[in-house]
């Protein structure tokens, strides 16, 4: 009778978790998550291209920092990645999905180079001043209509969201090809490539080789912004009781539906304000590439940092160090660049699927489990 | 416009519709079971390069015949894109990742795989340059004689086999979902998976063969990409993954209904097509004239929430995971 | 207790269910008899349906064997549950809202050969021609008031030939006319050889539709008694441990005056039901007025719709305020109410999901109330955590910090958190909606003891309640609402349980 009892108990029960884990114990977790991942993907490579592994990981450092030059660029990317999840984690944190990071990048960034091609006899830190507002306006314009439509009619905020990006797209193209240069080039090129008017100065050196100090400032006062913004002002308290209860918040007085737009512009200006950091402080030009699906990776980096601020300094720093490590395993090896993507992939389905063990327990059949 | 024109331009916007039929009728076997999967992009890329490495290989090592080729390519796409979904699916489901954000990491990983076997299969093979499968690409592109029979010929028979596969699949997924006793279930599942637990349905085996099924046949959206529109050639350029997200779009404006897919994927593709045919397009009016099937569907999606007409409205715990012994 | 044998339909040995470290149940023996009616009988949280759950397969006993017709069998699923003959109509409706109610009702099933609904649909014309049932096969479940979705319930129970029914507390949400149906329905489904067990805490349906009676007390399974053999006294004391005296201390309202005044009320859900109907009543300072009535009255609308959460379609609410001024609070939202300075605080029935934030500790949630205060772009923690630092120590919360989050407390701590926020605002209005729902005995009474410590401070307390032994001792007036309507103003001290009783179910009559 006992083993017909036990057969029938299903194999696995999972429960969540009474109590919380020690913070010690759940990155613990989302350590060895990622040390898995780091094997899986290492024989992945390995698999595709019959390298041995530490020679492999010796490419990856070199490639990330073994220069002045690749630490700046994988600072400066790291810090744009950085921009743009700050920026969606105030409409995560009251459940807003916002996946239009993409697009509003890239209307932030053409409001950069709009005013860079049209504006460029102003002072410089004028017009830097101007390009900032700009992208922030134009970001926060395409924050606000989704944002209007789901506190007035609940429309669904993922889909319309995505469906801006595409518009954003469009739009890209529409004045890429309006501002070609070369004629037929099907590109912007690099703006101002003689006067330099409209780009980020160096902050550090005066010399040829572009340093990404400038960037830095930007994107951590930002982050400070933010980080302040969420957890001590009046603003941060309702964004942060509204993602709890909609009720509670009608209850406290929160006027829900001007709060929800009015994040979801703030969320979406700070976007548009990456956009400004990628044309302005990198790439000096204008392209369908210039969000180049960083709008969609910053969303991973917030939802695993889970809005934290310092954590997501810490996922930017590490997706991008591992993007240019494995772009550099790919020319070193000759292998396509888009291994990056793969391990990227394979690195973050290893990091989602810990959380799971973070807040669940699982027991197995025939275990008594005691409290 | 002449007539050669017209046909021209619907013949393209078929087989452009083809494409993003088939991911929006696999989103939406997987959005009635409750599961918003944004990682169709990444799954149709799956499709793809599963059928072209198949193909590649077969015709590396001497492989002749088409049909052989057909069938591994088809396979081979199949099971690439079933893993990938069996990926978003243990996530999800067993592990209860959120599924936007497990979705997305699914087009980055699925983008990732496909560009890069299709750069590295040149290397890999040991450099045989351009790649390009054309005897089993003949197979997919091959149609009857019927297709040479004047105009209406050209119009109805002149398309390789998967267009009317898209279109058999959209009806078979209408009549699983509307009339069998497992699609009954399967959109309880979607609608609500705590009253479907209760009425004894296996929530977690619906969704997981949903998804699986699903991404299966999303991924033939892939697969018809480069063995049909492209010719069985690959091209690094992104393309898949903004149809994917057009597929996306088109579960919402053929509010979550197969047959409206069908009707819905020639019509973004007419769109998508017809800027050819205007006389005195500038290059950038034609960019904002792409917008349009996204305008337009924009435009659905806010009607449709305006409305709030219930049977238009997406399955009602889309996006939510289920768990049976939450309190 | 009955030996095992064929006369039990369902026999639970040792049954027990943990949530982390709550036991919901401990270690129950129950059983049910064949062809009889069992009431399970429990107050609010004493695990009743968490019990019942196990048998239909939703949770999965932690410990403990379950019989069924005497066999031993294992239900690790609904379709377990289905299996073994149990069927069960939860109180939460399990329905798809956009289904049909035949789609709803073959839900799940395994048919032989090809599936066809509408043969399926005339079985269920069949069912509800027999029974008198008022529903259409094909009437969409969203098109269906309240008694009929339930109605779909048991139908989809009996269309899988269930023998033993569970029904969940199915009376909470119907009128006197449709419970007289559903017990008519449960007597003559009796007679049909089925076994029924039917969860409750209401007294009078015990007596009136049971057979047998079995009692849960915080987990634990107290005894069963034949329902002929028992009275109110003697299930009351089995459910609460002792007999109810409860002793609440109730000094005379101290110069009572009109403070709050409601003014033919009428408010509309968003289906467009009337939930409140020419409301009027005044609530004076310094008394506690109770709210009584059966569950889903207008109770919940009601005090929304004074804190400015609900709206208000027709009517007035007028705050006369200490200084003599009267203000109109319809068309203001809670932040428009504070912003005229009318001092209102509300324990709202729903505690984390509108009166905190569960995911904050305790300071976050005074915050709720002060947030606002001070000029500038940030928040002020100290004064919060000051309060919150107060309450801790003068209602002695269980919590090892004040940032830890009220979800993970327990219910008694949650509440005084709550109570002890809105108290501290210095209202000249406070509102509690079921403020003792889920306590011990001991905090309820701390719970009586603060609201008879405002109302000495001459506040207008209103108590909505649902046990009418403390409205009667606690509150000094009682507004009886009945179908949205008041049925009754009347004094609690002179008031009989029995008046009451009646009061709530007794209609208004057109015109009076």
């Amino acid at each position: 009778m006992d083993k017909e009892q036990l057969k029938g108990e299903p194999l696995l029960r999972m429960s969540k978790r009474g109590e919380m884990l020690p913070a010690w114990k759940s990155w613990g977790i989302r350590l060895i998550a990622f040390f898995l991942s780091l094997v899986v993907s290492g024989i992945v490579i390995i698999a595709v291209s019959g390298l041995n592994p530490a020679a492999v990981f010796a490419t990856m450092f070199e490639g990330a920092v073994g220069t002045g030059k690749r630490a700046w660029v994988t600072v400066r990317d790291a810090m744009t990645l950085l921009c743009i999840a700050v920026g969606l984690a105030p409409a995560f944190k009251m459940r807003f999905w916002n996946i239009g990071a993409e697009g509003q990048i890239l209307v932030g960034g053409i409001a950069a180079a709009a005013c860079m091609i049209y504006l460029k006899n102003l002072p410089a830190p004028l017009l830097l001043l101007v390009m900032i507002l700009a992208s922030l306006a134009a970001g926060g314009v395409w924050g606000f209509f989704p944002g209007l439509f789901k506190a007035r009619w609940n429309t669904n905020e993922t889909l319309f969201t995505l469906m801006m990006n595409y518009i954003a797209i469009q739009l890209t193209s529409y004045f890429v090809a309006m501002w070609e240069n070369p004629f037929g080039s099907n590109s912007v090129g690099v703006i101002n490539s003689q006067g330099k008017e409209g780009w980020l100065p160096n902050l550090f050196s005066a010399g040829y080789n572009k340093d990404y100090g400038w960037n830095v400032i930007i994107v951590l006062a930002v982050t400070v912004i933010m980080y302040l913004y969420m957890n001590h002002s009046k603003h941060g308290y309702e964004i942060a009781v509204i993602g709890d209860s909609e009720n509670t918040a009608r209850y406290a007085g929160i006027r829900v539906n001007r709060a929800y737009v009015r994040t979801i512009i703030f969320s979406g200006a700070i976007c548009g304000l990456a956009g400004f950091v990628a044309v302005s402080g990198a790439s000096h030009t204008i392209s369908t590439a210039t969000a180049g699906g960083r709008g969609f990776t910053a969303i991973i980096v917030a939802w695993l940092a889970q809005f934290n601020s310092v954590v997501m300094v810490i996922f930017s720093f590490l997706l991008v160090f591992l993007q240019k490590g494995a772009q550099a395993i790919a020319s070193s090896y000759n292998l396509s660049q888009e291994v990056s993507e793969m391990i990227t992939g394979i690195i973050l389905f290893f990091l989602l699927g810990s959380e799971f063990f973070v807040n669940y327990t699982v027991h197995f059949r025939g275990k008594k489990v005691s409290a | 416009m002449t007539q050669v024109q017209l046909l021209t331009l619907i013949n393209s916007a078929i087989a452009f519709g083809t494409v993003i039929m088939l991911g929006a009728i696999g989103e939406i076997l997987i959005e009635k079971a409750g599961n918003l999967n944004l990682g169709i992009p990444g799954i149709m890329y799956l499709g793809g390069i599963g059928g072209m490495v198949a193909a590649f290989y077969y015709e590396l090592h001497g492989g002749a015949s088409p049909i052989a080729g057909l069938i591994l390519s088809l396979i081979c796409s199949i099971l690439f894109s079933a893993l990938g979904g069996l990926i978003y699916a243990f996530l999800t489901i067993t592990l209860r990742a959120n599924q936007n954000v497990t979705g997305l990491t699914l087009t980055i990983f699925g983008g990732g795989v496909a560009n890069f076997f299709g750069a590295s299969l040149n290397t890999l093979a040991g450099g045989v340059g351009q790649i390009s499968v054309p005897v089993t690409s003949s197979a997919y592109i091959a149609y009857t004689p019927l297709g040479y029979m004047g105009t209406l010929g050209k119009l109805f028979f002149a398309h390789g086999f998967m267009a009317y596969l898209a279109i058999i699949l959209a009806l078979v997924i209408r009549r699983f979902l509307n009339g069998t006793r497992t699609g009954l279930n399967l959109r309880a599942v979607g609608e609500n998976p705590g009253t479907a637990d209760a009425a004894g349905i296996n929530v977690t085996r619906y969704k997981y063969l949903a998804i699986i099924a699903g991404s299966a046949v999303a991924g033939l959206g892939g697969l018809f990409y480069t063995m049909d529109y492209i010719k069985g050639t690959w091209a690094n350029d992104g393309t898949i993954e903004g149809l994917g997200w057009l597929a996306v779009a088109l579960v919402i404006f053929a509010t979550w209904k197969p047959v409206n897919a069908i009707w819905g994927s020639y019509l973004f593709g007419f769109v998508y097509w017809a800027y050819l045919y205007i006389p005195g397009l500038s290059r950038k009016t034609l960019e904002l004239f792409k917008m349009l099937p996204y305008v337009i569907t924009l435009v659905v999606l806010i009607i449709v929430s305006l409305r709030k007409k219930r049977e238009n409205q997406p399955p009602a715990s889309l996006g939510l995971s289920y768990f049976r012994e939450e309190r | 207790m009955i030996a095992l044998g064929a006369s039990c339909a369902i026999k639970m040995e040792n049954v027990t269910k943990r949530f982390g470290k709550v036991v919901a149940n401990d270690h129950i023996n129950m059983e049910l008899r064949e062809g009889e009616i069992l009431s399970l009988l429990g107050e609010n949280g004493s695990g009743k349906t968490t019990l019942m759950n196990q048998l239909s397969g939703i949770y999965f006993p932690d410990e403990g064997q379950i019989y069924v017709h005497g066999k031993p069998v294992t239900i690790a699923s609904p379709k377990d549950a289905f299996d073994n003959g149990i069927g069960m109509i939860h109180q939460h409706f399990k329905l798809v809202d956009v289904f049909t109610a035949t789609e709803n009702i073959v839900l799940g099933l395994e048919g032989e050969g090809r599936f066809d609904l509408k043969k399926a649909g005339e079985k269920v014309a069949e069912i509800c021609a027999r029974y008198g049932f008022d529903i259409k096969p094909d009437q969409k479940i969203y098109d269906m008031s309240v008694s009929q979705k339930q109605t779909v319930e048991i139908v989809k129970v009996l269309y899988r030939g269930a023998d033993i029914l569970i029904l969940d507390e199915p009376t909470a949400v119907l009128t006197p006319q449709e419970t007289d149906k559903l017990f008519e329905i449960m007597r003559a489904m009796k007679k049909d050889g089925k076994s029924l067990i039917i969860i409750t805490h209401k007294l009078h349906e015990v007596l009136d539709v049971s057979d047998r009676v079995a009692v849960l007390r915080k987990g634990e399974y107290i005894g069963d008694v034949m329902t002929k053999d028992a009275d109110q006294q003697s299930l009351t004391d089995m459910m609460v441990g002792h007999s109810v005296t409860l002793n609440i201390d109730r000094p005379d309202p101290v110069d009572p005056k009109p403070r709050l005044e409601i003014k033919n009320l009428t408010v509309y859900d968003e289906l467009g039901v009337k939930r409140l109907d020419d409301v009027s009543f005044t609530a004076n300072s310094g008394e506690i007025l109770g709210v009584a009535g059966v569950a889903g009255s207008g109770q919940k609308e009601l005090l929304e719709s004074i804190a400015g959460l609900y709206p208000v379609r027709e009517g007035e609410i007028v705050f006369h305020s200490p200084e003599g001024k009267d203000i109109n609070l319809v068309g203001m939202d809670p932040l428009a109410i504070k912003k005229t300075g009318v001092g209102m605080a509300f324990v709202p029935e729903d505690r984390l999901g509108m009166g905190l934030v569960g995911s904050m500790g305790m300071t976050g949630n005074m915050m709720l109330r002060s947030w606002r205060k001070g000029k500038g772009l940030f928040v002020d923690r100290k004064q919060p955590e000051q309060l919150a630092n107060d309450i801790w120590k003068e209602l002695e919360v269980v919590t090892p910090s004040t940032s830890f989050p009220v979800r993970r407390m327990s219910g008694g701590n949650v509440q005084k958190v709550l109570v002890g926020r809105e108290i501290a605002q210095d209202p000249a209005v406070l509102m509690t909606a079921y403020a003792v729902r889920g306590l011990d005995i001991n905090t309820s009474y701390t719970i009586y003891n603060l609201l008879t410590q405002e109302k000495m401070k001459g506040i207008a307390v209103l108590y909505v309640g649902e046990d009418l032994d403390v409205l009667l001792e606690l509150c000094d007036r009682l507004v009886v609402l009945c179908g949205g309507q008041v049925s009754g103003v009347v004094d609690a001290r002179s008031v009989t349980k029995e008046e009451v009783g009646l009061l709530m179910t007794q209609h208004r009559k057109e015109g009076a």
